[in-house]
C-alpha cells in the first residue's frame, strides 16, 4: 500500500482517499438541506392537517412501496460489498456487484412508475382533475399528493443518476481499473446510500401514516 | 476481502429487512397516533445503521464525522426555526 503513489496535490493516497470521502459528504450535506426543506414542509402541512394525511396515506400502494425499500436496503448491501471489492483490488468483483446494485435501482424506478401510472389513472395527480376520497379532505390530500409526486419524484432522478453513475465506474473497470478505483467506487457508495437514506424516511411519511 | 468487514455487512443488512418487516407490521396494528411516530423512530434507527456501518461512519474520521455532523446541525436550524413558528403562532 505504502507503495502507491497519490495524484497531485496529495502527498499519500490516504490522505487523498480521505479528502475524496470529506468532499462526497459536503456534498450531502447540500443534499440533507435540499431535501430537508421538502421534509420540513411535509411535517408542516401535516401538523395542520393531520386527518388529511391518514386518508391520503390510505391511497398509497403499500405492496409495492415495502418490496421497493426492501430492493434498495439490499441494494445498499451489494454496494458495500462493491466497495470492498474495490479495496481489495478485485475490479471483476466489484463490478458484478455494482451491477446487482445497478439492477435493483433500475427495478425499483419501474415499481415506481408502476406505482405512479395507478395513482394517475385513480385521479390522485394534483391539479384540475384531482379526484379523492372523502370530498371533505381532498384540498389535504391534494397537498399530500404534491408532496408524495415532488419528493418521490426528486429521490427517483437521484436513483437514476446513481444508475448512471455505477454504470460508469463498470465500464472503468473493464477498462482496468485505473488507479484510484477504489476511491472512485467508495464516493459513489456514499451517495448511494445515502439516498436509500433518504428513502428509508420517505417510505413511513408516504405509505404508514395509516393508524389513527 | 476483510471477512470481519463483510460478515458485519450482511448482518447489518439483515438487521435492515428485519426492521421493515417490523414497521410494516406495526402499520397494521391500530397504535393511535403514536404509530406514525414509531414508523419514524424505526426508520431513524434504519438510516443510523446506513450510515454508521455503510457509509463507513464507524472508521471514525474526524472531519467525516464533522461533515455528517454540520449537516444535522444546518437542518436542525431550519427545523427548528420554522417549527417554532408553527408553534407560537395562535
Amino acid at each position: 500500500m505504502s507503495a502507491e503513489a497519490a495524484d497531485s496535490p496529495f502527498t499519500d493516497p490516504v490522505q487523498q482517499r480521505e479528502a475524496a470521502r470529506i468532499g462526497m459528504w459536503a456534498f450531502l450535506g447540500t443534499e440533507v438541506m435540499f431535501f430537508g426543506a421538502l421534509f420540513l414542509t411535509y411535517f408542516y402541512d401535516r401538523h395542520l392537517y393531520p386527518d388529511g394525511w391518514v386518508a391520503a396515506s390510505k391511497h398509497t400502494d403499500l405492496l409495492l412501496g415495502s418490496l421497493n425499500t426492501g430492493l434498495l436496503l439490499v441494494s445498499s448491501l451489494t454496494m458495500a460489498l462493491a466497495v470492498e471489492a474495490a479495496k481489495a483490488r478485485r475490479p471483476d468483483a466489484a463490478a458484478k456487484r455494482l451491477l446487482a446494485t445497478m439492477g435493483m435501482g433500475a427495478v425499483f424506478l419501474v415499481f415506481k412508475g408502476l406505482e405512479y401510472a395507478e395513482h394517475i389513472r385513480d385521479g390522485l395527480w394534483p391539479g384540475e382533475s384531482f379526484h379523492f376520497e372523502p370530498a371533505s379532505l381532498s384540498r389535504p390530500g391534494e397537498l399530500f399528493y404534491y408532496l408524495y409526486f415532488t419528493m418521490t419524484g426528486l429521490h427517483a432522478l437521484h436513483m437514476l443518476a446513481g444508475v448512471v453513475w455505477l454504470s460508469a465506474l463498470v465500464i472503468a473497470s473493464r477498462r482496468g481499473a485505473a488507479r484510484g478505483f477504489d476511491t472512485h467506487v467508495e464516493v459513489a457508495g456514499l451517495y448511494w446510500h445515502f439516498i436509500d437514506v433518504v428513502w428509508i424516511f420517505l417510505f413511513p411519511m408516504f405509505y404508514l401514516v395509516r393508524g389513527h | 476481502m476483510d471477512e470481519h468487514r463483510v460478515r458485519t455487512l450482511y448482518r447489518v443488512a439483515a438487521a435492515l429487512l428485519a426492521l421493515l418487516a417490523l414497521t410494516v407490521g406495526l402499520s397494521y396494528l391500530d397504535l393511535g397516533s403514536a404509530g406514525f411516530a414509531i414508523a419514524l423512530a424505526v426508520a431513524a434507527v434504519k438510516a443510523m445503521l446506513v450510515g454508521w456501518f455503510f457509509m463507513e461512519l464507524e472508521e471514525g474520521v474526524p472531519a467525516v464525522w464533522f461533515m455528517a455532523g454540520a449537516a444535522l446541525v444546518w437542518l436542525g436550524l431550519l427545523v427548528s426555526g420554522t417549527l417554532a413558528d408553527l408553534f407560537t403562532r395562535l
